[in-house]
């Protein structure tokens, strides 16, 4: 996975509340066995005509806003399906933050697992970003992830939360599959313990 | 009442494995459950570190998405989706894998088959790379949706990484009326708290009209779950759960059951544990349901009216709103009832259960579908759909005029041949009425077994207490 540290990058505004999994990757494009080439599919309904041309009302088909790296999103971005295609396909897009007043969870900690970040602001502050992001080829936005910090053209500094651990992950690029593999003598006593308070749970 | 604690409190701490300084947790998965969609890049995964699967005994994999509901014989026709299904397949074989193949009576849907088989325990925690997992916190066990990568963290470890959600109560007292049914209980708590209510929490379901409902009942309540964008759905074990998990294929037999039931009792909430949030709600007051959006918030009892956007406080749903209208072709003030649709999907792990088929076959017993209707029944597992021919439901449906179909997913989410086409609307059993879900421009209003048979009658939303 590739770090996250700092990011400064066009910022691109999509409102529109409840923006579920299935807008972000449709169905169609599930069936890839490879995480990687979603990009083209990303938000397929909403950016392309029935003929696959581009739809000129999508933001991420406006020419100040193709190469955006960060999207400021309405609020409970990312619902429904588990699908992990979601945040495959905005990485492989190009988007590397996504802030909104609130996320799904699935996609919140799938994010996190593709070197994502997903940033929590309030009402107000998500307010100032869409009006950040909605100044075209101004609409740069800078991210410090150390610092949990993110600035606006006009040079206002927002702060957010983000969990310590996540944080460890992200900055450095883990595999946390490697770091729970080095904790493996506490499953293997999980385990023995197991079988003898609920030995029905294993063979 | 500081010892006090909940029924998700209860299984948690009795799954952690490690804790963090920094808060992480390491949760012990019992049971991992995988299917054609979310696995194939998790296995790859493991093939490129080197790594196998922790425990092959407690992980099952079944194709559910992309399998055809008609011509079996056939085969899976579409390349990209035969691929999927072939790919796990060989991904099953080379790690070790428990599956039900395609030819299997046991097959199905992965939520309708887990507690079927009796892989689904009270207690447990169950994960599965699908976000209708939360169905299975109906036997009170921990059980949630997860990502693919997360899908190869348990395969590799048998555990995730987890912070600890908060703790919600949604208690419904009273009695659910005549022809209201945990779908429309499920509807009108999302319609309640919206589908972002649940947002950071483990929802604990409980009071009479929860506890009264049967198991088939408590898994759609569960399965709606997520779309209230809970981490969770729990509903504490009691005689109901233990007489459905009884003698099941992997259910503990003779001396173990007695065991297992009797740590299964301590499960319970304890008297004044805490909760983070509660909502309470009187059964008396929830009617059929229907939703008229694009999300399962949009939900409004079946006796109302297409809601203007200008109704909506907050100006982000407003505009949502004014696009669901735009995109459902409905106009602002109609009645929910003189909605006409064109289609009848009956099916999904929400409601695909032998219980679900019933109730529909008790209402289309002897009437017709109407003639511009598209009706299908899909069942949710291939021993469903046996039971159901065994109970002759099966000639109910195709003489009232319902196609008769194969387990699968089918047209709850369109990966298959079953969807809608741009424009068409449909009276559905699933569980998300989102823009294009069931098809590309289709139009979703969802609704209990009942209700769509109804609507399959008179080709129109219809409430089901008014029809006879």
């Amino acid at each position: 996975m590739e770090k996250f540290t700092k990011l400064t990058g066009i910022a691109a505004a999509m409102p529109l509340v409840n923006i579920d999994t299935d807008m972000i990757i449709p169905k169609q494009f599930l069936k890839t066995i490879q995480r990687v080439g979603l990009g083209k599919n990303l938000f397929a309904e909403m950016r392309y005509e029935d003929d696959g041309s581009d739809r000129q009302d999508f933001v991420l088909n406006q020419p100040a806003y193709r190469k955006a790296e960060i999207l400021v999103a309405g609020d409970n971005f990312g619902c429904g399906s588990s699908r992990e295609h979601a945040p495959w396909a905005l990485l492989d897009f190009g988007i590397r933050c996504v802030i909104s007043t609130s996320f799904a969870d699935i996609f919140y900690n799938n994010c996190f697992k593709n070197g994502i970040l997903p940033i929590v602001v309030s009402k107000e502050q998500h307010e100032k970003l869409l009006d950040d992001a909605d100044r075209g080829s101004n609409a740069t936005i800078s991210v410090d992830l150390e610092a949990q910090e993110i600035k606006g053209p006009d040079g206002g500094t927002i702060s957010f939360e983000l969990e310590p651990f996540r944080k460890h992950c992200l900055l450095n690029g883990l595999d946390d599959i490697g770091l729970t593999l080095e904790k493996t003598d506490k499953v293997d006593r999980f385990e023995e313990q197991q079988k003898l308070s609920q030995p029905w749970l294993q063979k | 009442m500081g010892d006090a604690r909940t029924l998700y409190d209860k299984i948690w701490d009795d799954h952690l494995v490690d804790t963090q300084d920094d808060g992480a947790s390491l949760l012990y998965i019992d049971r991992h459950l995988v299917h054609e969609v979310t696995s194939p890049q998790a296995f790859e995964g493991l093939r490129t570190s080197g790594r196998t699967v922790r425990r092959t005994d407690a992980t099952f994999a079944v194709a559910d998405h992309n399998v055809p509901t008609k011509d079996l014989h056939l085969g899976i026709v579409e390349p990209q989706s035969k691929l999927q299904v072939e790919t796990l397949e060989a991904n099953v074989k080379e790690f070790g894998v428990n599956y039900f193949s395609m030819t299997d009576d046991r097959r199905g849907i992965v939520h309708i088959i887990g507690p079927e088989q009796g892989l689904t325990l009270p207690g447990m925690t169950i994960v599965c790379g699908d976000s209708h997992t939360s169905t299975h916190g109906a036997f009170g066990s921990l059980a949630h949706g997860i990502g693919t990568s997360e899908v190869e963290h348990v395969l590799a470890t048998q555990t995730l990484i987890q912070n600890k959600a908060k703790n919600m109560l949604i208690q419904v007292n009273g009695e659910l009326g005549a022809g209201v049914t945990a779908k429309d209980l499920a509807l009108a708590i999302i319609g309640n708290i919206g589908t972002a209510g649940g947002t950071g929490c483990v929802i604990e379901y409980a009071g009479d009209a929860v506890l009264s409902l049967s198991m088939e009942g408590r898994m759609t309540l569960c399965n709606m779950t997520i779309e209230a964008g809970a981490r969770a759905g729990l509903i504490a074990p009691d005689q109901t759960t233990f007489d459905y998990v009884k003698g099941r294929a992997y259910a503990p037999k003779a001396g173990a059951y007695e065991q297992a039931v009797s740590y299964w009792k301590t499960l319970a909430t304890d008297e004044g544990a805490h909760f983070d949030e509660t909502v309470v709600m009187d059964a008396a007051d929830i009617v059929p349901y229907v939703t008229w959006g694009t999300s399962p918030e949009d939900a409004l009892p079946i006796t109302g009216t297409v809601p203007a956007p200008s109704s909506f406080a907050d100006s982000g749903k407003q505009i949502a709103a004014e696009r669901a209208l735009k995109y459902m072709g409905l106009e602002a003030g109609m009645k929910l009832t003189d909605i006409e649709v064109d289609h009848v999907f009956v099916g999904s792990c929400t409601n695909g259960r032998i219980e679900d088929l019933r109730a529909v076959a008790e209402v289309v017993k002897g009437k017709t579908v109407k003639d511009t209707v598209n009706a299908i029944i899909v069942p949710g597992s291939g021993l469903v759909k046996i039971q159901a021919e065994e109970e002759g439901l099966d000639v109910i449906f195709t003489e009232a005029g319902f196609e008769w179909r194969e387990p699968g997913c089918s047209m709850c989410l369109a990966m298959n041949a079953d969807r809608l086409e741009d424009g068409d609307r449909c009276a559905s059993t699933s569980n998300r009425n989102f823009e294009g879900r069931q098809g590309r421009g289709g139009r979703t209003h969802l609704v209990s077994p009942v209700m769509a048979a109804a609507a399959a009658i008179t080709g129109h939303l219809t409430d089901i207490r008014d029809f006879g």
